[in-house]
């Protein structure tokens, strides 16, 4: 376990020297915020049929998410993949750590310092220098920010575990690589970075709520706006490390069924 | 000038040719590239699904004009990518090379980077574009036709002087602008529906500043047969892609200016 | 009618300065510190048509920034520049439309196509005439060995072919004026050569005239009349390789062979030994005091050699010691 931590820190340092790449993209995001902020200010202006969740919770819930948006397992760690291309990644087998575990450190620092750096300036911005109506709010209560806290905790190492599947994945090339550019935008949509999860039709409601993704965004930001009550963090912690110790099994088995494939090519 | 067609011409065959060595990786990229855009666009119907209108508005004629603007902005991420990356040739140096031949460099620019695998995205705007064009019960005329044609030209400009306007920027600093990418990717996201649901000073960035709503605003208003109200006169609706026009126009003679730059301090 | 006229040029760059630290970089962002940096400190020099020159000094001298003044892609400070009549960077498309450029460390060609299509939109960029383009093709295909190479992939080429095509696209449009800059780095020696070769040919027969910058300074002796020296700035030195030499040190080497240098107890007559090599002995001696047939006389009355020769000293060595005399 020690080792683990370390490997994070190191690489956690080491993202943390990418500042300039950090800064670059809060502009973006801040727009895109604005824009879909007003976007709903239009769509609650337009009926007043109930809805998942009234209009103020929903401005917090695209502020929140364009802040966090770094969560978001967005693809296969470059490095890795340069690795595994060239046929390298057998010399990490000399290591004595796991191969596995040691790709989910390094996911692990990717999801939190990028998501860090960006996401404090962009909610400072947005708690204190917006008009009432478009304010991020503050959590409801104490509790629910510690709700909010721990379900983070567990989308780090939901989405950390998502994106090392997809290092995975790039063991076995061409497939691999397919698979690695055509499940994000899946992963993108049901996670909630587009619309919040209880936004999609009633039917699909049971199947988003199953499937890990809405865990990764959806989940923590619900408990910071009050959606869901603070008092039932354990039960939905429980269904991220679920998730997190499904992939993780699944992860380390095809692991080391990749690695025989590459020993026995060579890459 | 018909030389210079001819030569864009042949750049772009032999794009074509370079990136069709890499079939796979080319087709996964496109279908990646697509299924994003559609699914973004489903999560739009979502919204539409649960809330109806938007502020009077209909997803079929929504469709118009979030097809019109993705469609164009495909389009200028294809032939201008060539300014959108050219930070990295002031980095390499390679834009030594193209001084040091006889011809425009924004020609040359252009030529040497177009990518044919935006088409994913050009499908999904195409599409949405066609069924938004037959299921809003729009009667197409040939007039109607050209003005779609015509507005997709003038946003296709607006996008590609606003990456003009980012290549010049490195010639003063490293990193890429964010603002142009604030402005391309944000504006695809505020034009992809009716100006009319913003606030005003929205509408007025996007109307005066980067006449991109120009460009597709007040062409499909026209096309649907609206009145374009807001305090704007009739006839804006076939003049407004000029707007894309001379914003392009200015941002090459930003260009000559940013090449001067280059050339008295060498970068 | 010189075909390069340069006369007192200047250009000073404006480096802002970095420092390293958070606060430092904060800092920066509201007020920059910019030290300067004179790059060229009034250049003279003027080169006749069908010259084959070599542009020779150390790193930061300001040779690049020669080359791209000369070339069109830069504009001066101050001083004169003409070249083939024309003002290179007040008429640029005009001006590069008859200049040929080799970067020995950048690569023009497209990456993933065969050369072949590289030249044909060369073609079309320089709008070279269909027949012209073929013939100046052929001559280059057949000059520099190209025949088979053109069809593949120029990524699979190893650097000597892909130099090779490198340099033949660059004269296409058969530039009069031919700038080359490290066209030989990272070569092998049958490539070197043959790029050598290629060069003193198109210079002897369609009288090319070409400017050679490069640290290579094998390159320089193989092929170059007349070396012009820039230091800090300001042109140093401007003549022959000969010249050169004789700035430096008149002294040559006789190199005997089977002889032990230990064993030499001569007078030499001002020469001196160099320290022991083995079975080599290397003397030192001045011409002007004592011509090498008559050491070489006097040695061999006395000793049994087994070869001998007489060169001059290395052109690297020359060189390193011209740059610190000039204080570089």
């Amino acid at each position: 376990m020690r080792v683990y931590a370390s490997l994070i820190r190191l690489r956690a340092m080491l993202l943390l020297q990418y500042r300039a790449a950090a800064f670059a993209g809060m502009v973006t995001q801040f727009s895109f915020g604005i824009v879909r902020v007003m976007l709903f200010e239009g769509f609650y202006a337009s009926s007043t049929a109930p809805q998942p969740m009234p209009f103020p919770y929903v401005v917090s819930y695209i502020w929140l998410c364009q802040a966090l948006i770094g969560l978001l397992p967005w693809g296969g760690d470059g490095e890795i993949q340069e690795l595994v291309l060239s046929g390298n990644v057998a010399y990490e087998l000399c290591r004595p750590v796991s191969l596995f575990g040691l790709w989910y450190s390094r996911c692990i620092a990717l999801r939190t310092v990028p998501t860090a750096m960006r996401a404090v300036p962009l909610i400072t911005v947005a708690v204190w220098l917006l008009p009432p109506l478009y304010r991020l709010a503050l959590p409801g209560s104490p509790a629910a920010a510690l709700a909010f806290v721990v379900s983070i905790g567990g989308a780090v190492l939901l989405s950390a575990a998502i994106s090392n599947l997809y290092n995975v994945f790039l063991m076995w090339t061409v497939s691999g690589e397919g698979l690695v550019r055509l499940l994000p935008p899946f992963v993108t949509l049901f996670s909630g970075a587009l619309i919040p999860v209880s936004f999609f039709p009633d039917w699909l409601q049971p199947l988003l709520r199953f499937l890990p993704f809405s865990g990764v965004i959806d989940l923590p930001l619900r408990f910071y706006i009050g959606d869901l009550p603070a008092a039932a963090w354990l039960g939905h912690l429980a269904y991220q490390l679920a998730w997190v110790a499904v992939l993780v099994v699944t992860g380390r088995w095809l692991v080391s069924r990749g690695m025989r494939r590459i020993v026995v090519q060579g890459g | 000038m018909l030389g210079s067609l001819r030569l864009y011409g042949r750049y772009i065959s032999l794009s074509m040719q370079a990136q069709m060595q890499y079939k796979a990786s080319f087709i996964m990229f496109s279908l990646a590239n697509l299924l994003n855009a559609f699914l973004e666009f489903l999560a739009t119907a979502a919204l539409f699904a649960r809330f109806g209108t938007l502020r009077g508005w209909m997803l079929t004629e929504v469709a118009l004009f979030y097809g019109l603007v993705n469609l164009s902005f495909a389009i200028a991420e294809a032939a201008g990518r060539g300014f959108d990356v050219f930070h990295r040739r002031v980095r390499t140096g390679t834009f030594d090379r193209l001084l040091l031949r006889p011809r425009s460099t924004v020609l040359q620019v252009l030529g040497g980077d177009f990518q044919l695998l935006r088409v994913g995205r050009f499908t999904q705007g195409l599409l949405v574009l066609l069924w938004g064009g037959v299921a809003s019960g729009v009667s197409w005329t040939p007039a109607s036709v050209l003005l779609a044609v015509w507005a997709t030209a003038g946003a296709v400009l607006v996008f590609c002087g606003l990456f003009v306007l980012q290549a010049v920027m490195s010639f003063w600093t490293v990193e890429p602008a964010e603002l142009a990418n604030t402005l391309t990717y944000g504006g695809v996201e505020a034009t992809q529906f009716p100006l009319s649901i913003y606030r005003r000073w929205l509408r007025d960035l996007f109307v005066y500043v980067v006449p991109l709503g120009c460009a597709n605003y007040f062409p499909v208003l026209s096309i649907l047969g609206r009145d374009v109200g807001l305090g704007y006169p009739p006839w804006l609706a076939w003049m407004t892609p000029w707007a894309g026009v001379l914003f392009f126009a200015l941002s090459l003679r930003v260009w000559e200016l940013g090449v001067r730059h280059y050339n008295s301090t060498g970068s | 009618m010189p075909q390069i006229l340069v006369d007192g040029l200047t250009k000073t760059f404006r480096v802002a300065r970095r420092r390293a630290g958070f606060a430092a970089a904060l800092r920066g962002v509201v007020s920059r510190e910019y030290t300067e940096h004179k790059a060229l400190d009034g250049v003279c020099f003027t080169i006749e048509p069908g010259e084959l020159v070599g542009y020779i000094g150390p790193n930061g001298a300001g040779k690049s920034t020669t080359i791209k003044i000369l070339s069109g892609i830069m504009v001066p400070d101050g001083g004169q520049c003409v070249v083939m009549d024309r003002v290179p960077w007040r008429e640029r498309l005009q001006h590069v439309a008859r200049i040929g450029v080799v970067f020995g460390q950048r690569c023009q060609l497209m990456w993933d196509l065969p050369a072949a299509d590289s030249f044909d939109l060369l073609r079309d960029i320089y709008r070279i005439p269909a027949g012209v383009y073929r013939r100046n093709l052929d001559e280059l295909v057949d000059r520099l060995a190209l025949a088979g190479l053109l069809e593949i992939p120029v990524r699979q080429l190893s650097l000597g072919q892909r130099m090779r095509c490198e340099i033949a696209a660059s004269l296409l449009h058969a530039p009069p004026l031919l700038f080359l800059d490290e066209p030989t780095i990272g070569l092998d020696a049958v490539s070197k050569l043959a790029v050598r070769d290629f060069v003193r040919q198109i210079h002897r027969e369609h009288g090319v005239t070409v400017i050679l910058t490069t640290h290579d300074m094998d390159d320089i002796e193989a092929l170059c009349q007349r070396v012009i020296l820039i230091g800090r700035g300001r042109i140093l030195v401007d003549g022959t390789l000969a010249d050169l030499r004789r700035q430096v040190t008149l002294e040559r080497r006789l190199i005997i062979e089977g002889l032990p240098a230990a064993s030499v107890e001569l007078d030499l007559l001002g020469a001196r030994l160099a320290p022991d090599n083995g079975h080599r002995t290397c003397i030192y001696f001045d011409p002007a005091q004592i011509a090498p047939t008559d050491l070489l006389a006097r040695i061999t009355e006395r000793y049994q050699i087994r070869d001998f020769w007489v060169e001059d000293q290395p052109i690297e060595e020359t060189i390193a010691r011209l740059y610190a005399q000039c204080g570089l």
